[in-house]
């Protein structure tokens, strides 16, 4: 049974847990709006330059000189995986489930005998598959010190990404990340990036001149298109991390609150305890005389 | 008044406008090209070099570096790699393109070399044609 000043110390430490959880929601939730909308401004740009990918890769995708970006380099034996997580924890599920996903893929591949690479993005998900996958990392990107996600930073993973695949490192590439859907769901999701993948193709509705030619503009898209795919997973993953963070700390307040009301009704049942103790002794002490 | 035509000019971080526009030239990478309502959809890779946007309002002018156009009869999109308002272009940005677009020259293989040496010389242009 703690004694009442051990309740006291303990009711006064989780009510400052609470306070700096509930300042941390209310940080997570200020950057998440930030983070939305840097996603929601980046999203024409996305879309234009998927719409015009898909049309151009159908036109052309097909033919004997597409580029190696987009038809691939006839195999699949070497994977690429460039895993996206945080730089900081903290944020419930978020870092683990990118993980487990990352892992299940990995797993997947080795056991039907191909080369796994992987890319880290952020420290956590370096730090929890070092000791599984250490052997395999060919890299690391750090934005530590990145406080808002730029262009910039998609573009030099990108340029990382694209002259490893012209040095011949890698097959395929793929993006792990999480696709944010609300501040309480965020979906992990595995995006193939190299070769290009574009969904939705081919609305062909109206019938464009090309300027150069159709497969000169393919070739100077493409990397650009990859750089546009990491940016959008980049944003897509600020915005989970914030939303994860956010609904993490607001479930850690509110059980900071539950446990303070528990225990301080601990703490007046004891020191009520206290007090009729203390009355019996004196009442039995004076029946006594 | 003269027919209008959509103008959105978009960079990956945000959409820097978006107007009706009367006419709209754009550096395209075989040689400018101005766009006008009813214009053949078209879909041409940029150069570096001047933006102009004719509207209602006025003239608005951009530098432009690296993306593409897309032109139908009722409006242009333009998505450019970066894109900037003539007069908030500086010395030290272009400097730091054209360095950059040098060094990519220099270690281009022979095959890539021309583009490269192409792409430094739009920089140059673009700087004379800012004034910097």
């Amino acid at each position: 049974m703690p004694s009442l000043k051990d309740l006291k110390n303990r009711i006064g430490s989780v009510k400052n847990t609470r306070k700096i959880t509930k300042a941390m929601q209310m940080v997570a939730a200020a950057k998440l709006r930030r983070a939305q909308d840097a996603a929601v401004a980046a999203r024409p740009y996305a879309e234009r330059m998927t719409g015009v990918m898909a049309g151009l890769a159908a036109s052309v995708g097909k033919s004997e000189g597409a580029p190696r970006l987009l038809a691939g380099t006839g195999t699949d034996k070497v994977h690429l995986m460039v895993v996206m997580t945080a730089e900081r924890g903290l944020c419930g599920g978020f870092n683990s489930t990118i993980v487990r996903l990352a892992r299940a893929k990995a797993h997947e591949l080795l056991a039907a005998g191909k080369t796994v690479k992987i890319l880290t993005v952020g420290k956590k998900g370096r730090e929890q598959l070092r000791r599984d996958f250490g052997h395999l990392f060919i890299g690391h990107v750090d934005l530590t010190e990145v406080k808002r996600v730029g262009y910039v930073n998609a573009l030099a993973i990108a340029k990382d990404v694209l002259s490893r695949f012209e040095a011949g490192e890698y097959d395929v590439a793929t993006l792990f990340f999480n696709r944010f859907q609300s501040v309480i769901s965020q979906v992990p999701t595995a995006q193939q990036i190299i070769p290009a993948v574009f969904e939705g193709a081919a609305q062909a509705s109206t019938v464009y001149d090309y300027e150069p030619s159709e497969e000169e503009i393919l070739a100077d898209l493409l990397p650009r298109a990859v750089a546009t795919q990491i940016f959008t997973a980049l944003l897509e993953n600020a915005a989970s991390e914030q939303g994860a963070r956010m609904s993490a700390m607001d479930n850690a307040t509110r059980n900071a609150g539950d446990m303070i009301n528990r225990l301080t009704i601990q703490y007046n049942r004891s020191r009520q305890a206290a007090i009729t103790k203390e009355l019996i002794e004196i009442i039995s002490g004076a029946e006594a005389l | 008044m003269a027919n209008t035509l959509q103008f959105d000019l978009v960079s990956p971080e945000r959409r820097l406008a978006s107007v009706q526009a009367t006419e709209v030239q754009i550096p395209g990478a075989d040689g400018d090209l101005t766009a006008m309502e009813g214009h053949a959809p078209t879909i041409t890779t940029l150069r570096p070099g001047i933006l102009k946007a004719i509207s209602a309002e006025g003239t608005k002018t951009y530098a432009v570096t690296g993306g593409f156009a897309e032109i139908s009869a009722s409006g242009v999109s333009v998505l450019a790699e970066r894109a900037v308002p003539v007069d908030e272009v500086t010395t030290a940005m272009l400097d730091e393109l054209i360095a950059e677009a040098r060094a990519a020259a220099s270690s281009a293989v022979a095959a890539n070399r021309d583009s490269a040496e192409k792409l430094v010389n739009d920089f140059m242009v673009l700087r004379t044609a800012t004034g910097h």
